[in-house]
């Protein structure tokens, strides 16, 4: 692995961005109610490079033509009509694919410039850093201590669990709501609380990327709302990257956005995403330059 | 009248008579069955309830009737279960373990090995008698007719179940825990060590216990290994010769009785013993079950 990967995580942010591509910030930025907000301006460093990304799943491409990149301190939003392969490629960038038998990814995918898929990348070092949240809830069954210390316990760092434990909770805004029953069951929490309790859990191992692989899609309105005033809080730290179904949501939090398009093979039904246009969102959602794009953020095509 | 419109009233009458039918006929057949076995139940306590006392469970064989007793069986079927129990538990879960997270379903080998294990669990038991005397008690092995060997030898034949049991244990835990898992960082090992073993150790655990229940009751690859039928002392180690309860039983039945050397009632006896050690290790299958049981 390169130098970068190994040190620790706090440093690396403190880093000057030594992966920057120096495309500017374009200053202004959706918040929640819709307002823009001047924000200095500061070269971008890109997190993740994506290059000509091709996964398959067998003889054809699931996902193809993938070209983006993924800023610092940025939520970058993947949306799409259903099987496009947003999920799909999300699952690239830790390598969860790696799990899928016969799943295999052509092309580049950067992160601080290295490649992930390269021979001498081990996928566990890669998910240390590269955090996810799923689609469902999915806590372990173990009380809701057990489950955030999971983590730092399985990577070895046992030293001050209590603070580590309280500090991701703090984080996901849920330490309040549990502070008293950190000993009882997760599986006893609500919907909403079990989705905060599993970003807290990706939180405990300081990643520097958070994927989020529809995270609102099992939650009702209130958790939802939740989940992405988090999001706006997490990514003074983090940078997220979001498959989400919600185009409200995307514009709602995201800084860019990917639109990805399905095209349904003549011959055998075969479906292949791509993605259509990369943005930033304001752009994506007011003026897109692809008319796919306009379809479907208008609401004219599902 | 309208299919719709008109009141809704029976079905005809043909139809509830074939409905009543079937009910009796899957009623008479639930009473048969339930009703031979509280026949032979009752015939067993009739016959063994008398008999079983302290004195029974502690004194050994012995050509006289009234003073024969199970001792040496109970501890010889104690000591080959505790031999059997440590040789399926790490064997069969690490097995189903490799079947369940490492093997590659596509690889012909692992279907293979699969099929067999599936196989393996409906031989019978005899051929693993063989199987024990060939290679464990004579043969590479050449243990003798020891516990260690009768231990092995019925683990041998429960191991299937025990194997099945395990796999099914494991694939009951979602794919989303192992991911959950393994997207935090944890290696393969750690997640399967730390998440999914102690999510399907009650599974295992009733499993185990099932395979324990049936291995306790085997007779035949005991006999066919040459277990003793008559000894006057309790196994010592490993490589002790032992007898078990099914063996005595065996033996008490198939000698001649008369009116003075009764065995016909040690027999009965002997089998409500080892009928009341499967009811309660059954139960603690059960009580396991229900107790740990995670609900995904």
């Amino acid at each position: 692995m390169a130098e970068h990967v190994t040190e620790p995580e706090d440093k690396q942010r403190e880093a000057a961005p030594a992966g920057g591509v120096g495309i500017p910030d374009q200053g202004a930025r959706f918040s929640r109610d819709g307002e823009t907000e001047a924000e200095p301006r500061r070269p971008r460093e890109a997190i993740f490079q994506l290059e000509k990304v091709v996964v398959s799943y067998g003889p054809k491409p699931a996902v193809r033509d993938v070209t983006f990149d993924v800023g610092r301190n940025e939520i970058t939003a993947l949306i799409g009509p259903s099987g496009c392969g947003k999920s799909t490629l999300i699952r690239c960038l830790n390598r969860m694919n790696d799990l899928i038998p016969g799943a295999r990814v052509e092309g580049r995918v950067l992160y601080h410039g290295e490649d992930l898929y390269a021979p001498n990348v081990d996928a566990v070092e890669v998910r240390k850093r590269i955090g996810m949240v799923f689609q469902k809830p999915n806590p372990f069954p173990k009380s809701i201590y057990d489950n955030i210390a999971f983590g730092p316990r399985v990577l070895g760092r046992k030293q001050n669990l209590d603070e580590t434990v309280e500090r991701a909770l703090t984080q996901a805004a849920l330490w309040d709501e549990v502070k008293d029953r950190l000993k009882t069951n997760a599986f006893g929490m609500s919907g909403g609380q079990q989705q905060r309790l599993c970003i807290a859990r990706c939180l405990a191992v300081n990643p520097d990327v958070i994927l989020m692989d529809e995270p609102c899609s099992a939650l009702d309105p209130i958790s939802t709302g939740k989940i992405e005033d988090l999001m706006m809080e997490l990514k003074r730290e983090y940078s997220i990257v979001i498959v989400t179904h919600n185009m409200q949501q995307a514009a709602r939090v995201s800084d860019k956005t990917a639109f990805f398009t399905v095209e349904l093979a003549s011959d055998d039904d075969h479906r292949t995403g791509r993605v259509v246009e990369f943005d930033d969102t304001e752009k994506i959602f007011t003026n897109p330059a692809d008319s796919r794009t306009e379809a479907y953020v208008t609401g004219k095509v599902g | 009248m309208s299919a719709h419109g008109g009141a809704i009233g029976k079905a005809p009458a043909s139809q509830r008579a074939k409905d009543t039918g079937f009910r009796l006929t899957m009623l008479a057949c639930l009473g048969l069955s339930v009703g031979l076995l509280a026949l032979l139940l009752y015939d067993v306590v009739k016959d063994g309830a008398s008999h079983l006392t302290m004195d029974f469970l502690t004194s050994f064989g012995s050509i006289s009737a009234d003073k024969a007793g199970a001792e040496a069986a109970i501890w010889g079927t104690i000591w080959i279960m505790v031999v059997c129990a440590a040789f399926i538990v790490p064997v069969g879960v690490a097995t189903a373990i490799y079947l369940e997270e490492y093997a590659d379903h596509s690889r012909w080998w692992n279907r293979l090995i699969e099929v067999n294990i599936q196989n393996l669990a409906s031989v019978p038991s005899i051929v693993y008698g063989i199987l024990g005397l060939a290679f464990l008690v004579r043969g590479p092995l050449s243990l003798g007719p020891v516990v260690l060997a009768g231990g092995l030898c019925l683990g041998l034949l429960v191991l299937p179940v025990v194997i099945i049991a395990s796999r099914e244990a494991i694939r009951a835990v979602p794919p989303s825990i192992r991911e959950g898992s393994l997207a935090l960082g944890a290696t393969q090992w750690q997640t399967i060590r730390r998440q999914v073993l102690p999510a399907s150790i009650p599974g295992i655990a009733t499993g185990v216990i099932l395979a324990l229940s049936r291995a306790i009751g085997e007779t035949a690859p005991l006999i066919v290994i040459g277990a003793a039928t008559v000894i006057a002392f309790n196994p010592e180690g490993l490589d002790s010769r032992f007898t078990a309860l099914p063996i005595q039983i065996f033996d008490w039945i198939s000698r001649a009785s008369n009116d003075v050397n009764n065995y016909k009632p040690l027999a009965a006896a002997a089998i409500l013993f080892l009928m009341i050690l499967l009811l309660l290790m059954n139960s603690v299958a059960i009580w396991l079950r229900n107790r740990y049981e995670q609900k995904w």
